[in-house]
This record gives structure tokens, sequence and C-alpha cells, in this order.
């Protein structure tokens, strides 16, 4: 039974990890252009400068 | 020479006559962007793109940047300007990759990107190396047309309140899956004798992740049941939010008590269900937003004042002033009310009357705002602006009509209003019956109750009427077809009676050469080659007829009256060429003249749409009585009316009468779909039971429509209403299963035999029933 003490803190933590990812990924506009970054991985252009992260957030912010 | 179904190197539009001289392009704007984009080494374009034939091509018209885009522009710290942008014209991955390769070479650009979804553009620069107009230049150039918008007015409540669903999703989510999976533990350390210490310890562990996730997930529920109590309603959200909290505190009571059952994998799962539901409808209904928020800004034009110094400015309609001066574009829409003061021209003014034929204008022609300047620039003195234009008079008369349909409930309201007393009166009965009649204690006796308002608690009933409007939404929305309003496909499943407008909705919208007429071969190509220098839809018409023409040389144009060529050749009105016959026009014309012969006379037509005739006997399939109400006059409407089959039709209708018509047929008992296009037709759009708009028509009308479509053809059309009807059946068979099941397990959860397991085993398979009875709806392609 001291498994237990074990795994469901490692399930719980595992399972908090995929969640915290996800909210992080949904607040920086990963999900914001879903059809776009089907297309996007097919550029080729990689003498471009990378774009700077997006900072959705932090633009809205600015806006007034 | 290129062959005849060459198409145009840069727009992919077919190439025809003369113009495919032009080095295979279809004009000169189309040359010039091919070499903007072959200079800037980015031809890779052209073999990465996928035109899309139906779509408008992208061709640069030439008529620049839209407004002021200063007014657009905000500061961000650092130095640097962010502008949003819609983007008309992007297609697909190879124009997202052309426009920000464009921007980001020219000099300032720190960041360019492109949204394929909602294609609108973020443009990030420094202001003091370059101006916002130089920057978007390029992308004019080769042929998107660009309009910068306010990002905190679009990306408004509707988007927070779908991403706070997502992420309440997410949170429930996690906590189903981990709860459920202690739970199964439980489950089977019943059968196999768990200890209470480890069975309490994996409930204390399950409350732990469930209470927070249903307090962070119960809030959309809770707010709009609150939100229905108070205005002394109810609706689905009541019992949810009641079975959800009685369930997690029943449960958290059990746990603290060292009791055998606890319900937390049941409150979480529930959540995560409806959220689901909750999230994609949120979603599908978004897009059609967006989608329609697209087409409406792409519109919005600035109007051109000159000031009294005789400087130009761009402004806003709504910032224009009576008695300012305004400069009104050949090919450009009225924005304002006012009189002519200098010029001449041809108007159409379709959208605003549902006439068919361009009017002549001269100096002191009133003209509205709606109404499209053909031929040669005006200007016009402004005589109304804001409340007192012809525009916001038929607004008012939307807003009026509108009041009827807001009382409409929707049916699983309906459903709602009974369902939720039933259920809670069932469970207050259950709870009193146990007490009185088998002596029980009160305990035992609510935790029974308890588990009648779980089994009951209508998972699958508030599952049935979003996953089927998700399923019918997208699959219109493949077809053309956006679904505005939440309740727009119950209402159209309703309807028994369809009324269309003739201009621009059941008719093309364009004029077309009659094949009868005086005219002979010789006639039309001397005609047509004179048409060719002119912008008028009749002059269009010709050279539509007559596509290997050669323009004739030194054509002059006659705004407002015709056109006349070197030889003496004259083509226009009856007046123009001097016409003195006396016999009535039956519709649009025009007059050719030839030094030494009479003149002939070329008639035209607006033309039904392609597939109007088997669109309307499918309607007549389906059981629906069509009626053709027009503002145009009646022989032209009588003359429609009997092409596309349609017997019973009204002409010469203005706005108040078509209400009217309306109103009168909501009187009788009729349930009416109005489909139309024009200003004219926006308060009979509201008015109507259910409404649909063509993606073509008048801003106004699409604003007032439930839904709206697009393309060439009204088949959308047809379809829409069959996936609506398909769609009630489909919900009322998703209601039937659902209340089935609840017959079911209502006996067991009031007899008190019901454990979370069956609970869970129950709730997971209706659930599951539903959705996959609505995916049926998907597999419609034919």
């Amino acid at each position: 039974m001291e498994t237990l003490l074990m795994l469901i803190p490692v399930a719980l933590i595992l399972g908090l990890l995929g969640l915290v990812g996800f909210l992080w990924s949904l607040r920086s506009g990963q999900f914001d252009d879903m059809d776009g970054a089907a297309q996007r991985i097919l550029f080729d252009n990689d003498d471009d400068k990378a774009p700077p992260p997006p900072g959705h957030r932090q633009e809205k912010g600015s806006n007034r | 020479m290129t062959g005849p179904a060459a198409l145009c190197r840069h727009c992919g539009s077919p190439l025809g006559g003369e113009s495919a001289a032009v080095g295979g392009f279809c004009c000169a704007g189309c040359a010039a962007a091919y070499e903007l984009i072959s200079a800037q080494g980015l031809d890779l374009y052209y073999r990465r793109r996928c035109l899309d034939p139906t779509a408008q091509p992208p061709r640069p018209d030439g008529d620049g940047v839209a407004a002021a885009l200063s007014d657009h522009v905000t500061a961000l710290p650092g130095g640097e300007s962010a502008l949003s942008l819609m983007v008309d014209g992007v297609q697909c991955g190879a124009c997202v990759w052309l426009i920000e390769s464009l921007l980001t070479r020219q000099p300032g650009v720190t960041w360019a990107r492109v949204n394929l979804t909602t294609r609108r553009l973020a443009l990030r620069f420094r202001p003091e190396e370059n101006d916002p107009a130089a920057i978007l230049a390029p992308v004019f150039a080769v042929g998107y047309r660009l309009v910068p918008f306010d990002p905190d007015r679009l990306e408004s409540d509707d988007l927070r309140h779908e991403r706070g669903l997502l992420k309440a999703m997410a949170v429930t989510g996690f906590a189903a899956g981990n709860v459920m999976l202690l739970s199964v533990s439980v489950w089977a350390g019943h059968a196999q004798g768990m200890g209470p210490a480890t069975r309490g310890l994996l409930h204390w562990v399950s409350a732990l992740v469930a209470l927070p996730a249903v307090v962070y997930g119960l809030r959309p529920f809770a707010a709009s049941a609150l939100g229905a109590l108070r205005a002394g309603r109810t609706n689905m959200d009541v019992p949810i939010t009641i079975g959800v909290v009685l369930t997690s505190a029943m449960s958290l009571w059990e746990t603290v008590n060292g009791g055998p059952h606890a319900y937390f994998d049941s409150a979480v799962s529930l959540l995560f269900f409806l959220l689901i539901g909750r999230y994609l409808e949120a979603r599908a209904r978004g897009r059609a937003r967006s989608a329609v928020e697209h087409l409406l800004a792409l519109d919005a034009r600035a109007v051109l004042v000159i000031d009294s110094d005789g400087h130009r400015r761009l402004v806003p309609p709504r910032r224009v002033m009576v008695g300012q001066t305004v400069l009104v574009a050949a090919g450009e829409r009225v924005g304002i009310d006012g009189v002519v003061i200098d010029g001449r021209s041809d108007i159409e003014s379709g959208l605003l009357t549902g006439e068919s034929v361009p009017m002549a204008a001269g100096p002191g022609s009133p003209l509205y705002a709606g109404t499209m300047n053909l031929t040669a620039p005006l200007r016009l003195r402004v005589t109304a602006v804001g409340e007192d234009t012809l525009l916001a008079g038929i607004v008012r008369m939307m807003e009026v009509a509108e009041q009827g349909r807001a009382r409409y409930v929707a049916f699983a309201e309906r459903v709602a209003r009974w369902y939720a007393p039933v259920v809670h009166l069932t469970a207050l009965v259950t709870f009193i019956g146990w007490i009185v009649l088998a002596g029980m204690a009160w305990q035992p006796a609510l935790l029974i109750a308890v588990s009648v308002l779980i089994v009951t608690c209508p998972c699958a009933l508030a599952l049935a009427v979003p996953v089927v409007q998700v399923i019918a939404s997208g699959r219109l929305m493949r077809r053309g077809v956006l679904v505005k309003s939440a309740t727009a496909l119950e209402r159209l499943a309703e309807i028994d009676h369809v009324v269309f407008d003739k201009t621009g909705t059941l008719t093309a919208g364009r004029p077309v050469l009659r094949p009868e007429g005086g005219w002979n071969a010789d006639d039309l190509a001397v005609a047509a080659s004179l048409a060719v220098a002119s912008s008028h839809p009749l002059a269009r018409a010709l050279v539509a007829a007559c596509p290997d023409v050669r323009s004739a040389e030194a054509v002059t144009e006659h705004p407002g009256q015709g056109l006349s060529g070197c030889g003496g050749d004259r083509l226009g009105s009856r007046a123009f060429v001097a016409v003195l016959e006396s016999d009535e026009a039956d519709g649009p014309e025009l007059w050719l003249a030839r030094p030494g012969e009479t003149p002939v006379r070329f008639a035209f037509a607006d033309r039904p749409r392609a597939d109007a005739n088997d669109a309307i006997a499918a309607l007549r399939h389906l059981g629906l009585s069509v009626e053709l109400l027009s503002g145009d006059r009646r022989v032209i409407v009588a003359a429609l009316a009997d092409t596309v089959g349609i017997t019973d039709w009204r002409g010469g209708c203005d706005p108040a009468a078509k209400v009217a018509r309306l109103t009168t047929l909501a009187a009788r008992g009729r349930r009416v779909l109005m489909v139309g296009d024009g200003l004219n037709d926006a308060p009979a759009l509201a008015a109507a039971h259910v409404s649909i708009s063509p993606a073509s028509g008048a801003d106004i009308s699409r604003a007032a429509a439930d839904l709206v479509f697009q393309g060439e053809r009204l088949a959308p059309l047809v379809e829409a209403i069959a996936v609506a009807r398909q769609a009630r059946t489909l919900t009322r068979q998703n209601f039937a299963l659902a209340l089935g099941y609840n017959l079911l397990a209502v006996p067991l959860a009031i007899s008190g035999v019901v454990t979370p397991l069956i609970a869970a085993i129950a709730m997971s398979a209706s659930s599951l029933l539903v959705i996959v009875n609505a995916l049926r709806l998907s597999g419609g392609r034919r």
C-alpha cells in the first residue's frame, strides 16, 4: 500500500504539468491560429529573422 | 497568343480577347504585381499557392489604402507602434507567407504576422523609420485589401468568454481524469475488500482534486442559472448547478464521515462533458460571427471630404458634417446622404430600392448612402448624417421589427421550464417519502434524494442541443452558410413560407443582354467595342456578350448618357441617340446609332441566379410556398416571377410595405423565411421568423439576417433548410433518449440502490449515445 503514497502524487503531478502546459500555450497565443499553424510548417525561408515571441497578452495590455 | 483557356499569371482569372496581349496578364496591375513579387525573389508563391476558383481573384484594383491608418496605430513601450488590419484575399498558407515576407523586408518593420483563421494581420514597426502607408503599399500592389480595425473593440467579450470556457474545460478535464482513476480503485476496492482507511485516503485525494475544479468549472453555469432565477425563470443551468453543488457537498460529507460512497467523479465529469459542449458551441458561433464581422469591416469605407481650402482627407462616415463637400469616385459606394453639386454619373441604387436599372444623376439630384456611383466622379454636399439619413430611418424600422423576434424561446429552454421543477419536486418527494413512509433518519434519506438529483442531472439533455448545433453549423459553414444566431436553425426548421427579394437575391444583380431585339452580330461587335471603355453595368453586359471584342479608338464617355466613338457612332440612352419612338421600355436598354443607319436597340434583363429554378422547385419539394416581394417595377418583377416559376409576386414594395406584408403573413400564422440582400430588405429581414442574406448584400442586411450564405448559387439555402430540419429531428431524438434514460434511472435512484459506479456508467452511456446520434448529421455529404 505504501506504493500508493508515491504513485498518487506522481500521477497528480504529471497531470498538473500537462494542465499547466496547456494553460501556458493558451495564454501565449498558440491556439489563436490553428489553420495557420498547420500551414506555417511548410514555409522554408530560414533566412528570415525569427519573429520575437508574440506576447499576446502584453500587446493587448499596452493598447491604452 | 495564349489559348482560350489561358489564365492570368498573377490573379488566375481567365484571359479574354485582346487582354491576352499583355504577356499573360489580365491587366497592368497584375503585371506590376508579378514583377514586384519576382523582384523580391518570392516567386515561390506562385508554385505554392492554391487558388480557390470561387473566391475573388487577388487582382490589384488600385484603390489603395481604404481608410486613414494613423487613427488605428497604437504606440507600444520601447518606441514601436502596432497596427491591426483585416486582410481580404488570403486563401492559403502561401498568401500568409507572401504577405509576411513582403512586410518583413520593409525597413522599420519589426514583426508581421497573419492569422489565417481570422484573416487578420498584426504589424509592429518603428514609426521613425517608416510610415504605415508605405509599409503596406506592396501588399496592396499585390492585390490584397487591408482594412485597419481596433482590436480592443473586436476581440470582445465573446472571445474572452470562449477562452474562459476552454480554460474551465482544461481544468475540469484534468480533474475528471484523475478523479476517475481514483474512483476506479475505489470501485474495485468495493469488490475486493479495500480497507476503510485506504478508501478514506482515496476519497480525500479525490475531494482535494475535484472541489477546486468544481468551483472553477461551475462558474459559467452558476452565473447563467442565477441570472435566470433572478428574472423569475428557470433554464437548463439551474438543475445543473443545483445537482453539481449538492453532489459535491454530499460527497464531501460522506468523505468526512468515512462513508462508502462519494460521487466526486460524477460531479467533475458532468462538468467536463457540459463544458465541451458549451465550448464547441461558443466557438462555432464565434467563427460565424467573426466571418460576418470580417465582411462588415471590409465594406466600411471612409468618405473623402474636401475642405474649403481644397485639402482632401479620408473621414469615417459618422464623422462627416452636414454642409461639407464630399467626393465620390467612380465605382465607389456613397457613404452619406447628399445632393450632387458637380458632375454627372449613373447611380445604381439596387441595394436601397431593389431597382436593377442604374439612374442618371446630375447637379441637384439627391443621393443616399448605400447607392453606388458607377461612371464618373461626383461632388456632393452633405445633407444628412447619422440619425437623419435614410439609412438610419431603415435601421430604426428594423429595430422595431426585431423586438417581436426577441420573444422566441428555444426548444431546450421550453423543456427546461418544466424539467427543472419536476426533477426538484421528485427529489423532495423522495426525501419526505423515505422519512415518512419508511421511517428513515434524515441523513440517509437526504443521500437518496441527492442521488435522484445526480441521476437526473441533465448531462445528456444539456448536450443534446449544443452537439447537434455544432455539427449542423460546421457542416453548413463548409457549404458557405454562416449561422449567426443561436436559435436560427431551430426557427429555420419551422418555416412554411419563403419570401424572396428580387435584385441581388433571386437574380445575380447584373444585367445580361437579351437575345431578342433588332440587332445583328455586326451591331453587337460595334456596340461592344464602344462599351469596353465603360464600367457601366449595361456596357459590361454588352462586352460579356461579345468576349472577343477589340476596343474602339478615342471613345468618349458622357456620364449619365452614353458613349461616343470617333466615327460618329453613339451608344447610350434613348435620349442620347435621339430616338423618338414612343413605345415604353420594359427594362434596361441601350441604343446604338451609326451614321446613316437606323438606331438599334439592345434590351437587357437581370438574369436569375444560375440555379434559381432548381432551388425554387426544391423549396416547393420541401413543402414550402414561395413568394416574390420586390421594390422594382411590376413589369420587371412579373417577367422574372414567370421565368423562375413563382406565381405569388408583388412589385413596387418599399421597406414599410415589405414589413407590412410579413406582419400580415405572421398574423395568419405563417412562419416566414425572408431572403434578401438590400438595405430596403433589412427591416423585413428583422421582421421575418428567420432570415437569410447573401454575403454580397448590404452590410446592414447581413447584420439583420440570422444566416448569411456565400457564393453565386441558391443551393446552400435549400441545404440550410434541409440541415435545419434534420437537426431538429436529431435534437428531438436526443431529448427522447435523454428522457428515456431518466425514466429508467430515476426509479432506481428513488429506491436507493444507485451507487457511484452505476451513476457514472449511466451518465457516460447516455452522453455518448446523444453524441453518437448527433454525429449522424455530419455524414450528409452528397
